[in-house]
């Protein structure tokens, strides 16, 4: 590991703990408003909404694909039916990879990639 | 007053005893889908760190003090275009400030925990241990040992985390471009299929589009800062139609509504 890894690591392991650990301890001795408290209940589906869209819309981090040639986004689709009717994570990983597989496959089979 | 709590037996919703250890395996199942997730993703994290430049003890390092997937991503991604080392972590501080959102969502349910589980909670904090253990703290029932049930969570993330960028590293070092594989959708699907069961009424699903969209329109904003942005909107947005249904409810019917949910 070079000099400047361990300065780097050093960084981001301080910062990374720096938004996890004082922000757990304040508002554990501070109490807070109900509105907020009840506003903390949106952050989950909200966040892992503004994580995900973009990896299956921008695949290439680079411009919108809304063509069915972006296998995420048909993927991802199928993942998200598994998911409403079955309700299993495990079930929807599987199915959802394998349907980017396939995708993947029956595109470079049609030539279209 | 604590013999008290402890001689009170608490049950769970089925019935039986909760323990410590119950807790804590309860935790674990919980999260055994997610740490399935999270192994593709982290054997591409130590595949793709030894294709970035990062040497094998520097990717190790990163995932046992960092241990925040998405930024040691980014971090790779940055070290190889020669980003200086305050960039980056400007940029792993911005890309995690999701977690003080999480924290604070938390905290109000880790009152009566000391430091000495704080702290390593805290440090083991992830997207997927958040979503399973905030769900176990919301759930109605009075165990004194949540906290138990955030520790199988999280400690077998973590250790799941180390080998699979071990593996990953090692097989860095064998294959060449492990994006080519679609691995890294593994955590897309895993979150979709958090995300989907979670859709349970119209404001949740009107927060949710709005976070589609907004991560869209903004996500050219330098360092991740559009996450951030589209989240904070999303919650709003969420906040306010649920304050619509309510002062609706209130109008048609002459009196206060329930919680709408």
């Amino acid at each position: 590991m070079t000099q400047r890894e361990l300065i780097l690591i050093i960084g981001m392991a301080l910062v990374t703990f720096l938004v996890r650990y004082p922000i757990l301890v304040l508002v554990t001795r501070i109490p807070l408003p109900a509105t907020i408290l009840n506003a903390m209940r949106y952050i989950p589906p909200a966040v892992l909404t503004a994580i995900i869209v973009p990896a299956i819309l921008i695949p290439d981090g680079k411009t919108l694909d809304l063509h069915v040639q972006n296998s995420y986004l048909i993927a991802s689709i199928v993942a998200a039916l598994v998911a409403w009717r079955s309700k299993n994570l495990l079930l929807t990983i599987g199915l959802g990879m394998a349907t980017l597989w396939l995708w993947r496959w029956l595109l470079m089979l049609s030539g279209a990639v | 007053m604590t013999e008290v709590i402890t001689e009170t037996i608490i049950e769970n919703s089925d019935g039986r005893a909760v323990t410590r250890l119950s807790e804590f395996w309860a935790g674990f199942r919980a999260t055994i889908p997610l740490i399935i997730g999270a192994i593709p993703f982290g054997m591409i994290f130590g595949a793709l760190a030894m294709t970035q430049g990062i040497s094998p003890a520097g990717a190790s390092a990163m995932s046992a003090f960092v241990f925040a997937g998405s930024a040691q991503f980014i971090a790779a991604g940055l070290v190889a275009s020669g980003a200086s080392t305050a960039i980056i972590v400007l940029t792993t501080f911005i890309v995690n400030l999701r977690h003080s959102l999480y924290s604070a969502s938390l905290a109000p349910h880790m009152k009566t925990l000391p430091h000495r589980w704080l702290l390593p909670l805290a440090f083991w904090l992830t997207d997927e241990t958040y979503v399973v253990v905030i769900n176990r703290y919301n759930a109605p029932d009075a165990s004194p040992y949540k906290q138990w049930f955030f520790l199988g969570s999280a400690l077998p993330m973590y250790l799941n985390w180390q080998l699979c960028t071990y593996i990953g590293i090692r097989a860095g070092q064998a294959i060449h471009n492990p994006g080519r594989w679609g691995l890294d959708f593994a955590m897309v699907v895993t979150f979709t299929g958090m995300l989907v069961p979670m859709l349970r009424n119209r404001a949740i699903v009107i927060c949710v589009a709005i976070a589609g969209i907004t991560s869209i329109l903004f996500y050219g904003l330098p360092n991740k800062l559009g996450l951030i942005l589209a989240a904070l909107l999303a919650v709003t947005a969420g906040v306010a139609v649920e304050w619509w249904q309510r002062t609706d409810k209130t109008h048609d019917k002459g009196f206060s509504a329930h919680d709408p949910t």
